[in-house]
């Protein structure tokens, strides 16, 4: 089944790319010292790396968003209000047991609906919630001068930082778990697979 | 949902204290005004001083020419105008004239030896006292000898090139003042370095452009105005207020991570007055995070924990699920 299009897949593969450079720039430039052996990238050039990754990032970003507004992938991301809490145990109870019984999927992958509940729910936290807070902080720290001196007695960009390693950390957690969850496919490699060609490959065992 | 998601937007932009630009700076900041002196303080030796401020105090000076027998206008030196605002508000404020300079000056016109007498040193008053043994003066010549400064002493190098003694006033460092404190110490540096005038009464050196010659340095104008010169420049010394050894520019820092780390050297150097007082908050490095903010420097103890268990909770999870699929095959 047909399920990502080109430009959803250009989006993933820039957004994937940019992610793990910011990641990387992003812990250098956190957690380097003078003598310390943890040494990724270097002060200097994690900043350069780091900005280049953020614009590409956040250009992405807008036509992702864009994307969804004009197309029809939007849809996908549309939380149903009824039986929510229980669609949402049903998904936590399937990865958690079901799947080891040999049950059967409760959200099967189809054309109109490509994410399960957790999936969706997971997906609009971290792309409408976490990135925009990421992105919005990201500038505050980008032009310093822009960001307010102080807010409320705390002392300027402090409030901007720990919200973007805050951001920055859950939405890398989420990576973890978003890499993990998609070897939950027909065999380990299948979900990469779709993400690269398009398709998406079908099957009892599927989970995500 | 589209509506949430747009909410939710507007939500995001107006809570993010990111975005928030400057207009609101003056309403929640605390605003950089000047310093005011609003003592009422009365200058002991004024009505000596007057009689050098009458001409050595503005931009002309008039006197009576009595071979030709007429008053006479013209400019004075600029070299040689004291601010007499600025002078009754600096450290030398008490001083008479005359307590510095020959007081051969009191008669006009001045003889032309005056030009050569010796000038006074900071040491010459400072030096072997008591009073001022908080500042380590003794201990500042030390340093100043191993400057690169020191080196130019016989082209005319002295205290002077740097603390104007007819201005200067120390530097009240606390966190309050620390863009201000940037702002006059740096200013000191350009005055030589980015005047090539005076850059040439103390070497042959070309010109030095300072933007260029700096332009490794990412977010160059927010260091600028937010780190001194000396903190790169100096070797640190932690005896006293601020180090005078200034090194040779091969030896200057360099290294991102000597302030961007947890032992940031600016604890050392410009937040020195305030580094005693405890971290807070959890936070390294705490006191520059009072006012400033450096990437690499502003670690959260409580945040690295606390992610730590998450991350590895997160990682015994992904574990644990994949020890059971494997079980399960």
């Amino acid at each position: 089944m047909y399920l990502y299009p080109r430009w959803i897949r250009a989006w993933h593969m820039i957004n994937a790319l940019m992610f793990l450079i910011l990641i990387a720039t992003g812990l250098s430039m956190q957690y380097t010292d003078k003598n310390s052996t943890f040494y990724m990238v270097g002060f200097a050039m994690s900043v350069r790396w780091h900005n280049f990754a953020a614009i590409v990032l956040t250009i992405n970003y807008i036509a992702f968003v864009t994307g969804n507004l004009i197309s029809k992938n939007g849809g996908h991301y549309k939380i149903k209000k009824e039986n929510f809490v229980q669609d949402l145990i049903s998904q936590a109870k399937f990865y958690g047991f079901g799947m080891f019984k040999g049950e059967k999927h409760p959200f099967p992958v189809t054309e109109k609906s490509k994410f399960n509940p957790l999936q969706k729910i997971t997906y609009v936290f971290a792309m409408y919630v976490a990135f925009p807070f990421l992105i919005i902080s990201g500038i505050g720290l980008f032009f310093p001068e822009i960001t307010i001196d102080r807010f409320f007695g705390v002392s300027r960009l402090i409030l901007t930082d720990v919200l973007h390693i805050t951001m920055g950390f859950f939405l890398s957690i989420f990576m973890i778990i978003h890499i993990y969850t998609c070897t939950l496919g027909r065999t380990p490699f299948s979900l990469f697979k779709g993400m690269i060609t398009g398709y998406h490959e079908h099957d009892e065992e599927h989970v995500d | 949902m589209k509506l949430f998601i747009f909410r939710l937007f507007l939500l995001i932009t107006v809570l993010s204290s990111g975005s928030l630009i400057a207009a609101a700076n003056g309403f929640f900041g605390k605003g950089s005004g000047k310093s005011q002196d609003t003592t009422t303080f009365v200058p002991p030796y004024a009505e000596d001083n007057q009689r050098c401020f009458k001409c050595h105090g503005q931009a002309m000076y008039e006197y009576t020419n009595e071979k030709l027998g007429r008053k006479i206008k013209a400019m004075m030196f600029s070299e040689r105008i004291i601010d007499k605002d600025e002078f009754y508000k600096s450290n030398h404020r008490n001083f008479s004239c005359t307590d510095c300079h020959s007081t051969e000056y009191a008669n006009w016109p001045h003889s032309g030896e005056l030009r050569m007498e010796q000038k006074l040193i900071c040491l010459d008053c400072h030096g072997g006292d008591e009073k001022f043994a908080q500042y380590h003066f003794e201990e500042i010549e030390a340093d100043y000898k191993q400057s690169v400064h020191f080196k130019m002493e016989e082209d005319g190098f002295t205290c002077w090139k740097c603390h104007n003694p007819h201005s200067y006033k120390i530097s009240e460092r606390n966190l309050k003042n620390v863009k201000e404190t940037v702002a006059y110490d740096n200013a000191i540096c350009l005055n030589c370095h980015a005047n090539f005038d005076r850059f040439k009464l103390l070497t042959d050196r070309l010109e030095i452009d300072i933007i260029k010659k700096h332009e490794w340095l990412p977010n160059q104008a927010a260091h600028f105005a937010n780190v001194r010169c000396i903190e790169c420049h100096t070797k640190i010394n932690n005896n006293v207020p601020v180090s005078h050894q200034i090194m040779p520019k091969d030896q200057a820092v360099r290294r991102c991570n000597e302030c961007h780390s947890q032992n940031s050297i600016l604890m050392a150097s410009l937040y020195k007055f305030e580094a005693k007082q405890d971290r807070r908050d959890g936070f390294l490095n705490g006191v520059i995070l009072k006012e400033s903010y450096v990437i690499g420097a502003n670690r959260n103890k409580y945040l690295n924990i606390l992610s730590l268990i998450i991350f590895a909770g997160v990682i015994g999870v992904v574990g644990f699920h994949t020890l059971l699929r494997l079980r399960k095959k």
